[in-house]
């Protein structure tokens, strides 16, 4: 876990702001352990009662798409603009659906 | 998909974020890790000045309350270092060129904090010159600095709110508390107008920066805003400017003001101000004081682990 310089390993934080809210990416921090790393999130990200969860990932268990694969991946959406329900024009008379 | 230099001016110029991942030209990624890393390396070193005063506090709430401000540079700067390693450096390394002299951070921290008046006036004028330096920042093209700096600059009012107030509370005083507000505006104004960096003409990374929107207003405006802004709140107390030169234009719509001594600000910069040795060897002191907790945390993850396995 931790290289020559005794770095500790890299986290990434991600706070769940109040309940009935999903955790959204808070940062990153060191940490020697996941317990510190809960700690030290704490302090570094929810000085202000901007938090009432958290969760603290080690940044090497993160798999991430990368942009060189956004086409790929995001652009076929683009085609598909009937999945919208504005695609679809009601007559006058029908004013809600 | 950016691929090339051309694609990404492009992509910048129509106010597009730029994320870790994206394809960066090599100057603008080290222009961002020199920038990011030296703001971070100001706040942790901005600890220290406003650090020594938290036993010394006149109450125990201006003591919380400085503590809590201490506490927050600190987030600020933890906040920045993470932002630094979206490009590609290790925070050891960071903080290695700090330590070794070879990294800069603000030479406003080179300067003794001397009475508690200080410790007003930094909040008041020395954070006032942060947040007018950083607001702009907020709206940086690099994804992950934008996003610090929107935290900070949130967090960052408070810090010149209470400096402020201490300058008010000072100055309903007595003869000497007044005497004292007024020594700390005159030994702090100067240095807090030359931490907007060199003029406009002598400044070396502007227009690059400019094109990159990294930077947003050059120096010499950023200056005149921080003019602007704080000649009311010194003269609403009682607070007089320590500069002769200073007066309000009618034609311009701003104050005029007196000439910055730039010999002081490059001597400063090149590490011969009152307090840059001290700063460091305070730094280098607490780095090698903590080796064995970083150490002892370490073997107990990995004792942790290796019982878990």
């Amino acid at each position: 876990m931790s290289d020559t310089k005794n770095n500790w390993p890299l986290w990434e934080v991600f706070i769940r702001s109040k309940q009935g809210l999903g955790h959204k990416h808070a940062g990153s921090l060191h940490a020697s352990d996941a317990e510190m790393a809960i700690g030290n999130a704490r302090d570094v990200y929810t000085r202000r009662q901007e938090g009432v969860s958290i969760w603290v990932v080690p940044s090497e268990s993160i798999s991430a798409s990368s942009p060189d694969d956004s086409e790929a991946l995001f652009d076929p959406a683009n085609d598909k603009v009937y999945r919208h329900p504005t695609f679809f024009v009601l007559p006058d008379e029908v004013n809600h659906m | 998909m950016i691929q090339t230099l051309e694609q990404f001016d492009t992509y910048v110029a129509e106010e597009k974020k730029i994320e870790p991942k994206d394809w960066m030209p090599d100057g603008y990624r080290k222009t961002l890790i020199r920038q990011i890393s030296q703001h971070a390396h100001s706040e942790i070193v901005g600890m220290l000045p406003e650090g020594n005063w938290i036993t010394r506090a006149p109450s125990l709430q201006r003591k919380a309350i400085l503590l809590a401000k201490v506490q927050d540079e600190a987030g600020h700067g933890l906040y920045l270092y993470s932002a630094a390693e979206t490009l590609g450096v290790e925070r050891s390394d960071l903080v290695d060129d700090l330590l070794s002299g070879k990294a800069k951070y603000s030479s406003i921290f080179n300067y003794p904090v001397l009475t508690w008046a200080d410790i007003g006036a930094i909040g008041w004028l020395v954070d006032g010159a942060a947040i007018m330096n950083q607001v702009p920042l907020c709206r940086c093209s690099y994804g992950p600095y934008s996003r610090a700096m929107i935290r900070v600059c949130k967090e960052e009012s408070f810090h010149q709110r209470q400096g402020y107030s201490i300058m008010v509370e000072l100055m309903k005083g007595n003869k000497a508390q007044r005497e004292m507000a007024q020594d700390a505006l005159d030994r702090w104004w100067w240095p807090s107008l030359m931490m907007f960096g060199p003029s406009d003409k002598d400044s070396e990374h502007s227009s690059q920066n400019m094109k990159w929107k990294i930077k947003r207003f050059t120096n010499d405006e950023l200056r005149q805003r921080m003019v602007d802004m704080t000649v009311p709140q010194a003269e609403c107390i009682g607070l007089k400017m320590p500069d002769k030169e200073l007066k309000w234009n009618e034609d311009t719509g701003h104050h005029d003001f007196g000439e910055i001594d730039w010999d002081e600000f490059y001597n400063v910069l090149e590490g011969n101000g009152p307090c840059n040795k001290e700063r460091l060897a305070v730094r280098n002191k607490a780095h090698d004081d903590g080796a064995w907790v970083r150490e002892a945390a370490v073997a107990y993850a990995e004792k942790k682990q290796k019982k878990r396995a």
